[in-house]
C-alpha cells in the first residue's frame, strides 16, 4: 500500500516537472491569495482573454504569507497581504514599486479607500486594494435577544460594559486573537487615539479587557466562523468578510441560526487586502496585467457580488448586486465610513509592548 | 581423514573470504554512516542554522535579522564577528518569567500526559500482545488505522465531541448521568484528553513490541511457583517491558511539550504552553532570533530526557548481557 502510494506521487512529480518543462516558454503569473477569495471563472475568463496561464494558490493567514515572503524567493508574481502586514513590508524591502503606465484600469479606483490605504503605503505605490471591511461584532441574533432583551447591537458597549457582557457570558463570547485588532477597539472605546503607542494608554486599554476578561470564553482568530454558524457561541469580535462567511454556512445549514454583523457606531477599525508583487517575482509583467485585469469594474464586481466583501473600486458598484451595495454592514453609508479608523502598523519596540500586554490579557501572565 | 578435513578447509576459507570481508566490512560501515548522515543534514545542520538566528538581531529586511558569523567579509571577518557575539537573545529570556513559566506548563502538561497515555496504552498493548497470533496484525493495524486521517481533522473532531452542546454532553444527559451539560471543551482537561488520544499509537506500538517478544512460560514458571498473578506481572511483565515503556513515553512526551494544535484548538486561551510562546515571538513580534532562542533552550530542555533514557538502554543492555 505504502509502496504503491509512494509509486504514485513519484510518478505525479515527473509528470509535473514534465509537464512544466513543457510549457516553459508560455505566459505565466503565480497568485497567492486568501482561500476562498475569488469567483473562480475570473481567473478563466482572464486567462482565455489574455492566454496567460494562472497558477492560483491560497493561504490561510497573514503570518504564513509574511514567512514567505521574508524567507525570500517565494515565485509568486501576485500576492495579497493585509495592509498593515504590507507596511511592514514594504520597509523590508519584499515588494517592487507597481508600474502604473501598465495599469489603466487604476483610475477606476475609489478615492474614499485609496486615501487610507496610503497611510500604509505612501502614494499607493507598491499595491492596489482588492477587497476591505471591518473589524466589529458578529452576533446570534436569538441568543443575544434573549440575553440582552434587544437584537440593536450597535455600540461597543456590549462588548466593553462587563454588565452586559457578563450577561453573554454563558452563551459564548469569542474574540479575535489579535491584538493589533482589539487593542485598537478598546482605545476606541475609551475614548482615546486608536493608533496611540503610549505606554499609559496602552495600559489604559489593557485595564478595560481585563474587566471584560472573565466572559470571554476563547481568543482565537479563525475558529469564531465555525462557532458562530453552529450557534456555539452568540457573540465574536472579528473580521467582517469571516462573519459573513458564518452567516452564510449558519443559512446553508438551516438549523434556524441568525447571524448579525453590526459596525460598532462608536467607529470601528478598517482592513484591506492589498494586491502587490514582490520584489523578485518571475513574471512581472503578466503579473501587472493581471492587476489591471482585477481593476476592471466587472471582473472585480463580480467577485464582490461572489465573496460578499466591498471592494475599492468606485466604478465597479454600478455593478456590484445591489442587496450587498445597500448592505450597511458591508458598504457602510458615508456617514459611517466617516467614523472607520486605520491602524499604522507598530515600531518593533511597541509591538512588543503590544505583545506582552495582549499575552497578559489572554493568558492572566 | 576427517581431521585433515577438519583443518584444511577454515584456511581455504579463510583466504577465499578476505577480499569479500573486506567489502563486507565496507558495506557494513557504509550502513552505519547512512544514519549519521541522515541526523547531519536533519538534524546538526537544521540546529546550527537556528542557534546562528539566535545569536543575530531582529532588523526590518529579508530576512528579518541582521546576519552574523558571515563569511562574506573572508575568514578574518567571520573571527570578527565570533568576538563580537552575544547572548542578549539568551539573557533577554531569563528576564521575563513568561518564558519560564511556559516551559514549565509544557513540561507539566507533557508529563501528566505522558503517565495517562501510559495508562491507557498498556492495557491495549497487553492486550494485543496475548491475542491469538492470527488477528494481531489485524488489531496493529487498527492501531495504525486513524493515521490515515489527518491529525487536523481528528483534533477538530473532538471539538464536535467535547463542547457544550456536544456528542457527549448529549449522551450523558440523555442517559440522565449528569443534569448540567460538563464545560471540557478550552480545558486543561481537553488538552489532556486530545494528547492522549493523539499519540496513544506511539505508545501502544513500542509497548507492543517489547511485550510480543516477552517469553510467558516465565509467567507459568511464576504461578507453578505460587506467585499470584498480579505479583507476576509486576515481578516479571512490567520490568521486562521496561524498554518499551520508556521508549513509549519518550515518544509521546518529547512532541508534546512542543505540541502547538491541540492546546490551540481544544484548549482555553488561558493555556501558555511554550509552543504558542514560540509562535508569538515568530509571528506578532516577528523576532525571529528571540523565537530561535526559545526554539534552542526548547530543545536542550528535550535533550536531557532523551540522555536519560539513552543511560537507561545501555544499563539495560549491560544487564542483558
Amino acid at each position: 500500500m505504502i509502496r504503491k502510494a509512494l509509486w504514485l506521487s513519484a510518478t505525479s512529480i515527473f509528470l509535473t516537472l514534465f509537464t512544466a518543462g513543457g510549457h516553459a516558454e508560455d505566459r505565466v503569473v503565480n497568485v497567492y491569495n486568501w482561500s476562498d477569495y475569488i469567483d473562480s471563472s475570473i481567473i478563466d475568463d482572464f486567462t482565455k482573454k489574455t492566454g496567460i496561464k494562472v497558477v492560483y494558490d491560497t493561504f490561510d493567514s497573514n503570518e504564513i504569507l509574511e514567512t514567505k515572503l521574508l524567507a525570500g524567493g517565494s515565485g509568486y508574481d501576485v500576492v495579497v497581504p493585509s495592509a498593515n502586514f504590507l507596511a511592514r513590508q514594504i520597509q523590508a524591502g519584499v515588494f517592487q514599486k507597481l508600474d502604473k503606465s501598465k495599469l489603466p484600469n487604476i483610475s477606476n479606483m475609489w478615492d474614499v479607500i485609496s486615501e487610507r490605504t496610503a497611510k500604509y503605503d505612501p502614494g499607493n505605490e507598491y499595491a492596489v486594494n482588492y477587497m476591505w471591511g471591518t473589524v466589529g461584532l458578529g452576533y446570534n441574533v436569538k441568543k443575544v435577544t434573549a440575553a440582552l432583551g434587544t437584537d440593536k447591537i450597535d455600540s461597543w458597549d456590549v462588548f466593553f460594559n462587563p454588565d452586559k457582557l457578563a450577561k453573554l457570558k454563558d452563551c459564548g463570547v469569542y474574540v479575535l486573537d489579535s491584538p493589533a485588532d482589539i487593542i485598537p477597539a478598546a482605545l476606541k472605546y475609551l475614548g482615546l487615539d486608536p493608533n496611540s503607542t503610549s505606554p499609559d494608554d496602552i495600559a489604559k486599554a489593557e485595564e478595560a479587557l481585563l474587566k471584560v476578561r472573565p466572559y470571554i470564553r476563547k481568543f482565537h482568530s479563525s475558529e469564531y466562523i465555525n462557532a458562530l454558524a453552529n450557534g456555539d457561541i452568540c457573540l465574536a469580535i472579528g473580521w467582517s468578510g469571516d462573519v459573513f462567511q458564518a452567516r452564510n454556512r449558519a443559512q446553508e445549514a438551516k438549523q434556524g441560526v441568525e447571524i448579525g454583523y453590526s459596525v460598532p457606531k462608536e467607529g470601528a477599525q478598517m482592513w484591506f487586502d492589498m494586491m502587490a508583487i514582490p520584489a523578485d517575482a518571475p513574471h512581472v509583467a503578466d503579473a501587472l496585467e493581471f492587476i489591471n485585469y482585477m481593476m476592471t469594474p466587472e471582473v472585480i464586481a463580480k467577485s464582490s457580488n461572489y465573496v460578499l466583501y466591498a471592494n475599492g473600486n468606485k466604478a465597479s458598484q454600478q455593478f456590484v448586486d445591489k442587496a450587498i451595495l445597500e448592505d450597511t454592514s458591508v458598504y457602510p453609508d458615508a456617514e459611517t465610513i466617516k467614523k472607520l479608523y486605520t491602524v499604522a502598523p507598530y515600531d518593533p519596540k511597541t509591538q512588543r509592548v503590544i505583545t506582552r500586554t495582549w499575552t497578559k490579557i489572554v493568558t492572566g501572565q | 581423514m576427517t581431521n585433515i578435513a577438519a583443518t584444511a578447509a577454515p584456511s581455504a576459507k579463510t583466504a577465499a573470504a578476505l577480499p569479500t570481508r573486506v567489502v563486507k566490512g565496507f558495506v557494513d560501515r557504509l550502513v552505519i554512516i547512512i544514519p549519521y548522515l541522515w541526523l547531519l543534514f536533519f538534524f546538526l545542520v537544521p540546529f546550527i542554522i537556528v542557534f546562528k538566528i539566535s545569536l543575530s538581531q531582529t532588523a526590518i529586511s529579508m530576512p528579518p535579522y541582521t546576519p552574523v558569523l558571515d563569511f562574506k567579509d573572508g575568514v578574518s571577518g567571520f573571527f570578527a564577528g565570533f568576538r563580537a557575539l552575544n547572548f542578549d537573545n539568551y539573557t533577554w529570556l531569563t528576564q521575563d518569567a513568561l518564558y519560564f513559566n511556559a516551559y514549565v506548563t509544557s513540561l507539566i502538561i507533557a508529563g501528566i500526559s505522558t503517565i495517562l497515555t501510559l495508562i491507557v496504552g498498556y492495557p491495549i498493548a497487553y492486550g494485543m500482545a496475548r491475542a491469538p497470533a492470527t488477528i494481531r496484525p489485524t488489531l496493529l493495524m487498527l492501531v495504525i488505522l486513524p493515521f490515515w486521517t489527518s491529525f487536523l481533522i481528528r483534533v477538530y473532531a473532538w471539538i464536535g465531541i467535547l463542547k457544550p452542546e456536544g456528542l457527549l454532553n448529549q449522551v450523558l444527559l440523555a442517559t440522565g448521568l449528569i443534569s448540567q451539560p460538563l464545560v471540557i471543551l478550552n480545558t486543561y482537561t481537553a488538552i489532556f484528553i486530545g494528547i492522549v488520544y493523539s499519540y496513544l499509537p506511539f505508545m501502544v506500538l513500542p509497548l507492543y513490541s517489547s511485550l510480543e517478544k516477552m517469553d510467558y512460560s516465565l509467567i507459568e514458571a511464576a504461578q507453578d511457583l505460587g506467585c499470584p498473578q498480579t505479583g507476576a506481572f509486576w515481578k516479571i511483565t512490567f520490568p521486562l517491558s521496561l524498554p518499551g515503556v520508556v521508549a513509549g513515553c519518550l515518544l509521546v512526551f518529547i512532541p508534546a511539550v512542543g505540541e502547538f494544535v491541540i492546546p490551540d484548538l481544544l484548549g482555553g486561551s488561558q493555556t501558555l504552553m511554550i509552543g504558542k510562546t514560540l509562535w508569538n515571538e515568530f509571528f506578532s513580534n516577528r523576532d525571529w532570533p528571540v523565537s530561535s532562542a526559545v526554539a534552542v533552550i526548547l530543545l536542550l530542555v528535550l535533550t536531557i530526557p532523551i540522555m536519560f533514557f539513552q543511560q537507561a538502554q545501555a544499563k539495560a543492555q549491560e544487564q542483558g548481557r
